[in-house]
């Protein structure tokens, strides 16, 4: 078994204060990791770690049996809960920067037979998260949820080894919610993506991980709450692979053969 | 229904808006009707027939020494210097705010000295740029530039550093560099706040103007002001400050429109 990304002894400390302790990870490609515990645990610091938003005090990190940089870089694509996408740009915009970032590196834009080229990948793109009639809106034309089919979109065009998730249906109502995680399942298994996905809902870390790591602390020290990291608990892998969830979701919706039809887009 | 939760029709709003100006025009004409009853040659308050005659000289006939029409050389000189001073600081602004507000290595070497040029006030530099610059048109532009420049900088670079971390993490993800960040991220989001604060800037840069004009000058509507200040000419005082009053107006009202008009998404557009 091969890891994608293994993380050995990692530990991540500010100062006095011990964030994470000891935390040993092997993600495999393809997996659908959920990271759950209470606030302050952790959760975050760890994402921000893999997306290379911060250094490790530490140990080492290594993707793809590389050790990682600490910067952040297109193999690891990221939504956010909230400010992933670019207010400025129309969502067809938002989606084609990533591709005029890489081929553009002076002036950061497409011209001609180029540009055309990405605009059509872009909208096959946004086609797939369900936003093919908004292409033309600003961010703040969107609903909340179509605002993360949008930030997921962009993330994907780059074809990311990696998709971190930190909480991305946080700030979406209930309804909504669950379109997303159909949409997400859908997109995890159709671009065979490797997920990484904050959560602090249990149920939605259940529904849709092939594994859930619980990040906890260990030990506590009553006196000084803040010397004793939290690392990973518990370490369950679901017995659920990519074809178990493609069944799961053909019983949901016997209707599979039309996807779109099933994923609502929330107007809220 | 409670004061907070009426709202005033475009229509009304308008009406509204003129009722308090036309009854500060009423309240003059009636104060300068009643000195005028007292002393015909009152000076002090000119009803708009001695301003007209005095301001129909300046608009229509050429002045003798010159041979200019003086209110519209005075005008041209003054929103040339404006012009100019305005495009310099505004040019900066962008530039070193863009690039103090994304950079933390660039904050952190020229960010204290920006601090540090804002706060000294513009005025005492004046004679500095006399002496350096001369009495010509050079010193007069420099002060409104030295004037609103600094706080336009700071402004843009606080808008710029203060962009979601997100969404410069999100660029980063999506292989964006340094370069492209500022570029296609941090300029765009910066034009709207730009314009805002060259909106901002307008009142003090008329400050610097005038000042300037009526320190070391031979034209301008600051020069003209101060000029006939000395023959308490207020028929002439009156219909420039009125006539600065409106360039400015239109200046403010053409800045919001081109924001929305260029930016519709900073300006509220919803779902």
């Amino acid at each position: 078994m091969s890891a994608l990304l293994s993380l050995r002894d990692v530990w991540i400390e500010y100062g006095e204060k011990i964030v994470l302790e000891r935390v040993t990870i092997d993600i495999e490609e393809g997996s659908f990791v959920s990271i759950i515990g209470p606030s302050g645990a952790g959760k975050s610091s760890l994402l921000r770690l893999i997306l290379g938003q911060e250094a490790a005090t530490r140990g080492s990190i290594l993707l793809d049996g590389m050790p990682l940089t600490p910067e952040c870089g297109p193999d690891r694509g990221v939504v956010f809960q909230r400010y992933s996408v670019f207010p400025h740009l129309s969502a067809l915009r938002n989606t084609v920067f990533g591709l005029e970032c890489a081929q553009s590196p002076l002036l950061a834009r497409l011209f001609g037979r180029a540009r055309s080229a990405a605009v059509e990948e872009a909208t096959e793109m946004l086609d797939a998260v369900g936003l093919g009639d908004s292409l033309h809106l600003y961010p703040a034309q969107l609903s909340g949820g179509m605002q993360q089919r949008l930030a997921i979109a962009q993330a994907l065009i780059k074809r990311p080894r990696i998709l971190l998730l930190d909480e991305p249906f946080g700030a979406l109502d209930p309804g909504i919610r669950s379109d997303m995680h159909r949409l997400i399942t859908r997109l995890w298994r159709d671009y065979s993506l490797t997920i990484i996905m904050v959560t602090h809902d249990i149920h939605e870390a259940f529904n849709l991980g092939t594994r859930v790591l619980a990040l906890d602390k260990r030990r506590h020290d009553p006196h000084a709450p803040h010397r004793f990291g939290a690392t990973a608990v518990y370490d369950l892998a679901l017995r659920k692979r990519a074809s178990d969830a493609a069944g799961e979701e053909a019983i949901a919706a016997p209707e599979n053969g039309d996807r779109h039809h099933e994923e609502k887009i929330g107007h809220g | 229904m409670r004061w907070v939760n009426r709202h005033v029709s475009r229509g009304d709003r308008l009406l509204l808006g003129a009722v308090p100006i036309l009854l500060l025009v009423l309240l003059y004409l009636f104060l300068a009707a009643q000195r005028h009853a007292a002393n015909q040659f009152d000076k002090i308050l000119p009803l708009p027939d001695g301003m007209t005659k005095a301001m129909s000289g300046l608009l229509f006939q050429p002045d003798q020494l010159t041979g200019q029409l003086l209110f519209w050389a005075d005008t041209l000189a003054s929103l040339e210097r404006l012009g100019i001073g305005l495009g310099i600081a505004t040019l900066a602004a962008l530039l070193v705010g863009l690039v103090l507000g994304i950079l933390p290595p660039v904050r952190a070497t020229f960010g204290p000295l920006v601090t540090g040029i804002a706060v000294i006030p513009p005025i005492a530099l004046l004679p500095i740029l006399f002496i350096a610059l001369g009495l010509g048109e050079t010193a007069k532009v420099a002060l409104i530039v030295i004037g609103i420049a600094p706080v336009m900088v700071r402004d843009i670079a606080a808008h710029v550093a203060a962009l979601p971390r997100e969404q410069i993490i999100k660029a980063q993800t999506l292989g964006a560099s340094s370069w492209q960040i500022m570029i296609r991220v941090a300029l765009p989001q910066a034009m709207p706040r730009l314009l805002h604060a060259v909106r901002l800037s307008l009142g003090p840069a008329w400050v610097f103007l005038i000042s300037a004009e009526a320190i070391a000058s031979d034209i301008g509507l600051g020069y003209r002001i101060f000029l006939v200040r000395r023959y308490l000419s207020m028929d002439v005082i009156i219909p420039y400050v009125a006539w600065i009053a409106l360039l400015a107006v239109v200046m403010d009202l053409s800045l919001t429109f081109l924001s929305q008009r260029l930016f519709p998404w900073a300006h509220g557009v919803s779902h």
